[in-house]
C-alpha cells in the first residue's frame, strides 16, 4: 500500500517539477527563474523523502536536510545579488 | 551566570537541534549536546548583542497552534483558488498594514506569519519598521485583511514580547 | 495496527504530493511574479511537511524507536519560506519602476527597499579598505 502511495507520490511530484523547468525556461523575469528553482529545490526534497521512505532507508534524510540548506542559501543569494550588486558585502 | 550562559533560548535550541540531528537521547548524546549547547552561544557571543525578552512564553503554544491551523487552512484555500479560480478574476491587491511592535525579532515572525498564512504574502517593511507591506492574492475587503493580522498575531506576539 | 498506520502513512504521502503539485502549477499557471509567489510559499511547505510526518511515522513504526529528525527539515522549510518570498518580493519591487508607482504609501518614512541605505560612520564601504588607525 505504501508502495502505491510512493508511486503516485513520485508521478505527481515528477509532474511538478516539470512545471517548474516549464517556468524556468519561460521566464520572463530573472527572478520568475529564482521562484522555479527555489521550487524545484523543494519539490527534489520530497522526491529524496519519499524515495526514504521506499526503500525503508534512513540515509536519504542527510540528503534532504542538504538540499533544503543549499537550496534556501543559493536563493537567498541571487536575490541578494539582484538588491544590491553583491553578495558578501 | 549571565556570563556562563548568555542566551539561555539559544543553548535550548542548540542542544534539542543536536538531539534531532544524531536522532537519538543516548546519556552521551545529551552530554554532547548540553556542551554545544554552552560552548557555541558562549564563543558567538558578541554576534549576538541584542537579548530577546520574551514575558510569557507559555503564550508561544498558543501562537504556535493557532498559525498551525492558519497555515492547514491558508493551503487549502490557496489550492482552490489555483485549481479553479486563477486568471484575471483573481482581486490581488497590496495593502499597508501599520504596526506597533516594540522589537526586531517580533517584527520578523510577524512578517513570516503573514507569508505562511491564508493569501497574503509580506512584500516590504517600513524603514523605520511601523508598517509592513502586504500583497493579498484574492481579497474582496482589503480592510478586514489589515483587521485580521493586526487582532490575530499581532496582539498576541505584543503579549508574548512585549 | 500496522494496517492503520500504512493507510495513515499512504494517506499523508498522497496529500504532500498533491499540494506540491498544486503549488508548481499556481507557478505555471498564475499571471505575474506576486501571485506566484502565493503558491509555492505555501502549498509547498504542507506538501513537505505531510510527506515529512508520514516519513517520521513510517520510520518510528519500522524500527520502534522514535524518530524526529525529520522534523529539522520540516522546521527549517517553515522558517526559510518566508524569508525566500520576502527577498524575491524585495527583489521585485526593486526592479519594477511601474510597480513602485501602485505601491500605498506607508506612514512615516519610505519602504525600505525603496529607502536610501542608512549611512553608518563606523562601517567600511563595499570596496573600500577601512581608515588606518
Amino acid at each position: 500500500m505504501i508502495e502505491t502511495a510512493c508511486m503516485i507520490a513520485i508521478v505527481a511530484i515528477s509532474a511538478a517539477a516539470l512545471l517548474n523547468l516549464y517556468r524556468l525556461a519561460a521566464g520572463p523575469d530573472v527572478l520568475d527563474r529564482v521562484l522555479a528553482l527555489d521550487t524545484l529545490v523543494i519539490n527534489a526534497i520530497a522526491l529524496v523523502v519519499v524515495a526514504g521512505i521506499w526503500f525503508a532507508s534512513p540515509v536519504y534524510f542527510e540528503a534532504g536536510l542538504l538540499f533544503a540548506m543549499v537550496g534556501f542559501l543559493s536563493t537567498v543569494a541571487f536575490c541578494k545579488y539582484l538588491l544590491r550588486g553583491n553578495v558578501i558585502e | 551566570m549571565r556570563r556562563l550562559v548568555p542566551h539561555p533560548v539559544l543553548s535550548v535550541v542548540i542542544a534539542v537541534v543536536w538531539l534531532a540531528l544524531v536522532n537519538s537521547a543516548a546519556p552521551g548524546h545529551v552530554l554532547l549536546a548540553a556542551v554545544l549547547g554552552l560552548a557555541i552561544p558562549h564563543y558567538s557571543n558578541r554576534y549576538w548583542p541584542d537579548q530577546v525578552v520574551i514575558r510569557r512564553p507559555l503564550r508561544i503554544v498558543d501562537y504556535i497552534a493557532v498559525v498551525a491551523w492558519d497555515i492547514l487552512v491558508s493551503n487549502v484555500q490557496v489550492a482552490w483558488l489555483v485549481l479553479f479560480r486563477s486568471g484575471p478574476r483573481l482581486r490581488s491587491v497590496l495593502v499597508t498594514v501599520p504596526i506597533d511592535l516594540p522589537h526586531p525579532t517580533a517584527i520578523t515572525v510577524l512578517t513570516g506569519t503573514i507569508t505562511m498564512t491564508p493569501g497574503t504574502v509580506s512584500a516590504d517593511v517600513a524603514a523605520d519598521g511601523r508598517a509592513v507591506l502586504v500583497h493579498c492574492l484574492d481579497a474582496d475587503d482589503p480592510d478586514a485583511v489589515v483587521h485580521q493580522i493586526k487582532d490575530r498575531y499581532e496582539r498576541r506576539l505584543k503579549e508574548i514580547f512585549a | 495496527m500496522a494496517t492503520v498506520v500504512e493507510i495513515v502513512v499512504a494517506a499523508l504521502i498522497v496529500i504532500g504530493a498533491f499540494f506540491l503539485l498544486v503549488g508548481s502549477l499556481g507557478l505555471a499557471k498564475l499571471p505575474d511574479l506576486m501571485r506566484r509567489l502565493h503558491a509555492p510559499t505555501k502549498a509547498t511547505t504542507l506538501g513537505i511537511g505531510a510527506t515529512l510526518v508520514a516519513s517520521m511515522i513510517a520510520f518510528t513504526a519500522a524500527t520502534g524507536s522514535l524518530s524526529v529528525h525529520e522534523l529539522l527539515i520540516a522546521v527549517f522549510l517553515f522558517l526559510t519560506a518566508p524569508v525566500t518570498a520576502h527577498m524575491i518580493a524585495k527583489a521585485h519591487m526593486l526592479r519594477h519602476p511601474a510597480l513602485q508607482q501602485q505601491l500605498p504609501s506607508p506612514p512615516g518614512t519610505g519602504w525600505a527597499t525603496l529607502a536610501p541605505a542608512p549611512v553608518d560612520p563606523e562601517a567600511p564601504r563595499t570596496g573600500e579598505m577601512p581608515p588606518a588607525p
